[in-house]
């Protein structure tokens, strides 16, 4: 999020960036009026709510110290100006209201210093992140979550990541003190003030105790844990800041000069932090590279200069920082979202990541977020369009702004596929754009579960880049019924077989999964089956399937879905894999012919494999694999 | 704001809404913990201590930024109103209307934050009045007059540069509110000092290589 939405992002960039993309495109239909999701009742705690293949099967309101009792919902968002009451310029000022006419206003004033934000797992703990510190739950039982601690740390995202007994945490804001205090730091140049990136550890989750804090020049907006295959003894950082940049007589070396007077300026870089894990304490930045740079003159601002892409496009922002980077160090990859630009870079020397390609996008304004494929053959880039904090799932706003792009990776480089948005039209009173998800560990296909943030949560299937497919949602109606107030999902992630949504304003939401048309129970299954240990969902891994019969009948669903199988195939392996299943042992008397009836069927399917094309051939192969595998079992 | 009475209430109790929603374990509730520096140990603080936004609130410096930024707005608004009548360059229109959309609304967005925090609001033409103190970087009457007055390149040099000069105020504004001690704590006034200085930097580098653009054009 960037909590101040209007900025004046202006003119003219020249485009240095190769692709351009949203010309060929299927466009998406205009937001829907005609949805559960229109005319929800407004309420803080009684909103109407709907959905639709998801069940909310548990909700926390936020814990004491992390609200402010004389507004608990938060403050509201000023209403905009629209662009034809803003064109009139010179005209006469609307009277200034009558600042008697309600005095309660006054006491409003929470604004984000309590906003939830992202979202870390770890074993049966998740870590709430806030403005003004973090919270931990056990999750041990999905449906019954358990506060475990607060910690009080103010200074805002508060993003958080995990790494064993490590909790990592993002600060950007002027308040942010070393020491956690609550009082600021009234000083303008201060050895107590903090921005940049805490460490805690959370041996005693009860107890968390500060073991680092990194001071950054910029803050740290958001970050990304990025492990180093070949160096385990350390892990590394990047570090995001989007803000301000601070005095050199705060922290040394600190410039926000334009690159022209400064060459050595804070902006048009991220920071590397490696942290040595057996000595956190020690926690360094280590590089500052110029990702944005044009090789051929080594300008650092060398990507996208901020403005518009002609008549009737969207103002993209001056590339000059990253929201989000998400790695995937098996694939030696990471994605930027970096303002004016997505970007692919290579980071198999993590402290020296290399940019291998960027694209641009005429219906973009603020690239926030990205997010891959497991094959690690598509990434979908997010639109923060509004900052976050502005209604921009209305009727009238477009459905191309605002929303996610998906791209294929072709040869490492980035190919455009498709547009999805949040379909349902929103109010007026609801903050709403693409913001932070993660996949569904389906296996055969591409489902992200994603937050819009009043605009609820929504999850598709992008398998097809060019035709990603809404396949479940849930919303509530606004915070309040006339006044914009922010709020929503800031993130909604898949962990470990439910759905757990950070609600702004609300608290925790947990979520699970109803099967449908466009999701089989086989599928929910054969996602759940995958634990993980840790999920930070900025640091990507590669999912891979067991070789059970529920990953068997997820693909035979699957293919029955597109019409990829013929039905006698389907129930001859549906008979079969039951057979299996109902074996005691391997020593079973009717093993062999089992075995053998498996092996014959994952042949037959192999071949049809071989005369398909496309997504069902591969999930035939995948199919087939799974049966062999599942067989070889049996031996 | 019988809205939030009731919602106060209702967290009280942890009653939670939706018919398909289990209510929560009631359990003891948990201390806070507020950890030390780094190294220090941590230590429990009451639930009044964490949320206490006392002394981050907004102090008077942070008031009178908002109340002059009003009036250099404003001033920047009406600044873009003569370039329909004065300019035939394509470039300039479409700088003119971003500035304007941008300006008016932030001009909104911080009389509401005045509004909310029952301060004195400023009009859009408070910096017309007899006695009014020019904020950094703003024109004065004159010229502002000799601005009205010119037309075509002369007028689009004007332009540019009383405008970059107008936005080199907001910047020194900005300068001067980080240099007060207890200013810019509040996280509205932090989020929109750093985007007012970040988007404006950007705006004058963009007009200064169209002032160069035109200079050179005059010249050939």
């Amino acid at each position: 999020m960037r909590p101040v939405a209007i900025r004046l992002v202006v003119l003219f960039g020249v485009l240095l960036s190769v692709v351009i993309s949203g010309g060929a495109q299927q466009s998406p239909a205009a937001p829907s009026t005609n949805d559960p999701r229109v005319g929800l009742k407004a309420g803080l705690r009684d909103a109407g709510q709907a959905a639709r293949n998801m069940e909310l099967v548990a909700s926390l309101p936020k814990p004491e110290g992390f609200f402010d009792p004389k507004a608990p919902g938060g403050i509201p968002t000023p209403p905009e100006r629209p662009e034809s009451e803003a064109s009139r310029a010179g005209t006469e000022p609307e009277p200034p209201p009558n600042q008697q006419e309600d005095p309660a206003r006054a006491r409003l004033v929470a604004g984000l210093n309590f906003a939830n934000s992202d979202l870390a797992f770890s074993a049966n703990h998740l870590f709430m992140g806030n403005f003004n510190g973090f919270n931990t739950y056990d999750i041990e039982r999905p449906g019954r979550p358990k506060l475990l601690a607060s910690v009080v740390c103010p200074g805002g995202q508060g993003d958080v990541s995990v790494h064993g007994n490590l909790l990592f945490m993002s600060v950007e804001q002027t308040r942010g003190r070393i020491d956690c205090g609550t009082q600021g730091v009234p000083a303008t140049v201060s050895a107590e003030r903090f921005r940049g990136i805490r460490i805690f550890d959370i041996t005693d989750v009860n107890r968390p105790k500060q073991v680092a804090a990194i001071q950054t020049c910029r803050g740290s907006h958001t970050h990304t844990l990025v492990p180093d295959v070949n160096d385990p003894a350390n892990l590394y950082v990047y570090g995001s800041g989007t803000s301000s940049v601070r005095s050199a007589e705060e922290l040394a070396g600190c410039s926000g000069l334009d690159p022209k007077a400064d060459p050595n300026t804070a902006l048009f870089s991220i920071d590397v932090i490696q942290v040595p894990l057996a000595a956190p304490q020690s926690a360094k930045i280590v590089n500052r590279p110029r990702v944005f740079a044009d090789p051929a003159t080594g300008n650092i601002a060398g990507l996208w200069q901020g403005g518009n892409h002609g008549e009737g496009t969207q103002t993209s922002r001056l590339t000059n920082q990253c929201h989000d980077i998400t790695v995937f160090p098996e694939a030696g990859l990471a994605a930027g979202a970096c303002s004016g630009n997505g970007i692919l870079l290579d980071i198999r020397d993590p402290k020296n990541p290399v940019r291998l390609d960027q694209v641009v996008d005429k219906n973009f304004a603020y690239w926030h977020s990205a997010t891959f494929n497991n094959d690690g053959t598509k990434v979908i880039f997010t639109d923060e369009w509004g900052g976050g904090t502005r209604p921009r799932c209305r009727a009238s706003d477009p459905p191309t702004w605002g929303a996610d792009a998906i791209f294929d990776i072709v040869d490492r480089k980035l190919r455009f596929g498709g547009y999805f948005k949040m379909p349902a039209a929103q109010t007026e009173q609801e903050n709403c754009v693409a913001h932070n998800g993660s996949l569904v560990p389906v296996p055969g296909r591409d489902i992200m579960v994603q937050a819009w943030y009043q605009g609820g949560l929504s999850m598709f299937d992008f398998t097809d880049a060019a035709h990603p497919v809404e396949i479940g949602f849930f919303d509530r109606g606004p915070l309040d019924a006339k006044q914009l107030m922010t709020g929503g999902y800031w993130s909604t992630y898949w962990y470990n077989g439910a759905i757990y949504g950070s609600e702004i304003a609300r608290g925790i939401d947990v979520f699970r999964l109803k099967p449908s048309e466009y999701l089989s129970q086989n599928e929910i299954d054969a996602a759940t089956l995958i634990h993980v240990d840790e999920l930070n969902t900025q640091q990507q891994t590669k999912v891979v399937w067991p070789a059970s019969s529920v990953v068997a009948r997820a693909y035979i669903d699957q293919l029955t879905r597109t019409k990829g199988m013929q039905p006698e195939r389907a129930r001859a392996l549906k008979a079969a894999l039951e057979r299996a299943d109902g074996l005691r042992t391997a020593q079973d008397k009717s093993a062999t012919a089992i075995v053998d009836q498996l092996e014959t069927l994952a042949n037959q399917v192999e071949g049809d494999a071989a005369a398909a094309s496309g997504r069902d051939a591969a999930r035939l192969r995948a199919l087939a694999a799974t049966i062999k595998a599942r067989a070889a079992r049996l031996r | 704001m019988k809205l939030f009475t009731s919602a106060f209430t209702a967290i009280g109790v942890a009653v939670l809404a939706g018919a398909s929603c289990r209510t929560a374990d009631v359990a003891p509730k948990p201390p806070i913990i507020q950890p030390g520096a780094p190294g220090e140990s941590s230590r429990v603080v009451a639930p009044a201590a964490a949320a206490d936004l006392s002394h981050v609130g907004y102090t008077e410096a942070d008031v009178r930024f908002m109340q002059g930024m009003i009036s250099h707005h404003a001033q920047a608004v009406e600044m873009v109103a003569l370039i329909p009548t004065r300019t035939s360059r394509e470039d300039m229109r479409l700088l003119g209307h971003r500035i304007d959309v941008s300006q008016a609304d932030e001009i909104k967005m911080m009389q509401h934050w005045l509004e909310v925090r029952r301060q004195q609001v400023p009009g859009e033409h408070a910096h017309h009045m007899h006695d009014a103190k020019l904020m950094p970087g703003m024109l004065t009457p004159e010229e502002m007059d000799h601005l009205a007055a010119a037309t075509g390149d002369e007028f689009d040099r004007l332009f540019l540069e009383g405008m970059i000069k107008h936005h080199g105020g907001a910047l020194t504004m900005v300068d001067e509110l980080f240099a007060t001690p207890g200013a810019g704590q509040e996280v509205e006034i932090f989020s929109f000092a750093s985007d007012v200085d970040a988007d404006q930097r950007m705006e004058i580098e963009r007009m200064g290589a169209m002032l160069n653009t035109i200079l050179k054009e005059r010249q050939q």
